[in-house]
C-alpha cells in the first residue's frame, strides 16, 4: 500500500469530518425545527443550520474545538499493511493540524505542555477491531472536549436493574443540561467491566443517528429513552424546548454479577465523523 | 434584526430582557481566565483597551496567520461558568456591559448584572464557523506572548455577529435558572413513570 495515498485520503477525512456533521444528525437537527420551538430554542437552532451550511460551503471547521482525533479501525484479519495503519494515521494527524488547520489539543498532563501538534502519548486514540476479511474501515471521530466532559460510569448496584439504567441515563442528561452543548447524541454503555462499559458508550455514537440497534429489545430501550429525554425540557443548548436529544445509542456487554456498569457518554450536536474503507489492494476511498 | 452597535449605548443594552435576540456590529473582545485574571491585577494605566465600551466574548478561538495576517479559522463560546470567580469584579472594576458565552453563569454574575444594567448572552455553542464569517478583521491582540492564542485579548470587528440570545438580563431574571428548575420537575415526573 503507498503511505502517502493512505495519508491524502486520511486528511480528507479528518477535512471532511471537522467541516461538516454527519448527513443524518443534519436531517435530524432540520426535522427539530421544523416541529417549532419556542422563541429562544428556535434562535439556537437556526444558528446551528447555518453554521452548518457556512462549514460546508467555506470548508471551514465548524467548531474551534476540533476535538481529540479518535480513530475506530476494523482490520480484517487477511488485511496486508496493517503495520502501516498507526503511523499513517499519527503522521496524518500532524499534517492535517497544520493544513486544515485544526487545534492543538493534546496536554502533556503532568508538564501541561501543549504538543502543538495534536499527537501524544496514546493520542491520537486509536481503537482496534479484528475482523474476517482483507478490508480496513477507519472511522474518524474528532471527539470534543465540552461534551467529553459530561460523560458519567455507575457501577450501579446490580438490583436496580433496567429501571436503574433509564434512571441514570435519564439523571445525566439533566444534570448535564445545556454544558454538552444540546441536542446531542447520547452514547450508553451498559455491562461489560468500567472500560468496556465506557469503549462501548463511545463507540455506539458510530451508529448513524435515526438507526436503531440491531436486536428488538435493546432498539426499544433506545426508543424509550429518547422519547422520555425530550420530555426533559433542556432543549437546543439549554434554553428549554422540545428538542434535548437527537438520539440515544446503546451498546451492551454480559456482565459480572456483582457488577453493573452503566457509562454515558454524549456527543455534541457537532457530531463530526468521517470514514474510510481501504481494499486488500491498498485502494482508498472516504466513503463518508 | 436588532443590531447593536459599538461603542455600546449603556441605557439601550440595560433595556434588553431575557429572550431577546440582537446582534453585532462593531468590535468585540474575547476573554477566557486567563484574561479575566490579568487584567485583575495591572494598575488601570496598563490595560490596554476600554471594555465598556465593547461586548466580551468568552472565547479562545481557532486561528493563524497566513501571509502574516491573523486570519480567525473557527470562534465558538466557551464555557462561562469557569469565568464566574471574575465576572463581577471585572464588571465592576471595567464596566462591561455585555457579556457573550455559553451555558449561563451563576448568582454572583446575576447581582452584577442588575447593580450595573448588564446582560449576558448565549451565543449557541459550536458555532464557530459562523462567528468566524462574521469577523471581519483582527484589529489587534493583548497580552499574545504571555497569555498564549486561546487565552489572550482578540480585538475582533465584526459586522451582523450573532445572534445572542439575552439569558440573564439587569432586572435579575436568567434564563439558566428557570430552566433548570423546570428540567428537575419534569425529571421526577418522568422517573415516576417508569
Amino acid at each position: 500500500m503507498n503511505k502517502a495515498e493512505l495519508e491524502e485520503n486520511l486528511i480528507e477525512g479528518i477535512q471532511r469530518a471537522v467541516t461538516r456533521v454527519t448527513e443524518e444528525t443534519e436531517d435530524a437537527l432540520r426535522k427539530a425545527k421544523d416541529r417549532g420551538e419556542k422563541e429562544g430554542a428556535e434562535v439556537q437552532l437556526e444558528a446551528i443550520l447555518e453554521n452548518i451550511d457556512v462549514g460546508k460551503d467555506e470548508e471551514r471547521p465548524i467548531c474551534q474545538d476540533t476535538g481529540t482525533q479518535t480513530f475506530f479501525i476494523e482490520v480484517g484479519e487477511d488485511f496486508k499493511d496493517i503495520g502501516l495503519l498507526k503511523e499513517a494515521i499519527n503522521d496524518s494527524v500532524k499534517k492535517a493540524t497544520e493544513e486544515i488547520p485544526l487545534r492543538p489539543n493534546a496536554i502533556d498532563p503532568i508538564s501541561d505542555e501543549n504538543s502543538g501538534d495534536n499527537t501524544g502519548r496514546f493520542i491520537p486514540s486509536i481503537h482496534w477491531d479484528i475482523v474476517k476479511g482483507d478490508e480496513a474501515i477507519i472511522h474518524i471521530i474528532p471527539k470534543g472536549g465540552g461534551s467529553e466532559n459530561m460523560s458519567k460510569l455507575e457501577m450501579m448496584t446490580p438490583g436496580r436493574g433496567l429501571k436503574g439504567v433509564k434512571e441514570i441515563v435519564l439523571d445525566q442528561i439533566a444534570e448535564m443540561a445545556g454544558k454538552p452543548c444540546p441536542p446531542t447524541t447520547v452514547g450508553v454503555g451498559i455491562g461489560g467491566g468500567a472500560d468496556l462499559a465506557m469503549e462501548l458508550a463511545k463507540k455506539s455514537l458510530l451508529r448513524p443517528v435515526g438507526e436503531r440497534h440491531t436486536e428488538d429489545r435493546i432498539a426499544e430501550l433506545e426508543e424509550e429513552l429518547l422519547e422520555k429525554a425530550n420530555e426533559l425540557g433542556v432543549g437546543p443548548m439549554g434554553v428549554g424546548g422540545k428538542t434535548t436529544v437527537l438520539d440515544v445509542k446503546i451498546e451492551y456487554a454480559h456482565r459480572h454479577p456483582a457488577s453493573f456498569p452503566v457509562a454515558v457518554l454524549p456527543q455534541c450536536w457537532a457530531n463530526r465523523q468521517a470514514q474510510l474503507k481501504i481494499s486488500s489492494e491498498g485502494e482508498v476511498e472516504v466513503v463518508r | 434584526m436588532k443590531i447593536l452597535e459599538t461603542p455600546l449605548d449603556h441605557e439601550k443594552v440595560k433595556e434588553l430582557r431575557v429572550g431577546d435576540a440582537f446582534y453585532i456590529t462593531g468590535t468585540i473582545f474575547t476573554a477566557r481566565d486567563a484574561a479575566h485574571e490579568k487584567l485583575l491585577e495591572i494598575d488601570d494605566e496598563d490595560v490596554p483597551f476600554d471594555p465598556s465600551k465593547y461586548a466580551m466574548f468568552h472565547c479562545g478561538p481557532a486561528i493563524h496567520k497566513e501571509e502574516g495576517e491573523w486570519k480567525v479559522v473557527s470562534a465558538g463560546p466557551t464555557t462561562s461558568i469557569r469565568m464566574e470567580i471574575f465576572e463581577d469584579d471585572f464588571i465592576e472594576r471595567f464596566g462591561t456591559k455585555v457579556i457573550i458565552g455559553k451555558g449561563g453563569m451563576g448568582d454572583r454574575t446575576l447581582k452584577a448584572l442588575d447593580k450595573h444594567g448588564g446582560v449576558y448572552c448565549q451565543y449557541t455553542g459550536g458555532a464557530g464557523a459562523l462567528m468566524a464569517n462574521a469577523i471581519k478583521e483582527v484589529e489587534d491582540v493583548y497580552f499574545l506572548e504571555e497569555l498564549g492564542i486561546p487565552e489572550a485579548f482578540w480585538m475582533f470587528k465584526v459586522e451582523e455577529a450573532g445572534p445572542f440570545l439575552v439569558t440573564m438580563d439587569s432586572a435579575g431574571n436568567s434564563i439558566h435558572d428557570d430552566v433548570a428548575d423546570e428540567v428537575s420537575k419534569n425529571l421526577e415526573k418522568v422517573k415516576s413513570k417508569l
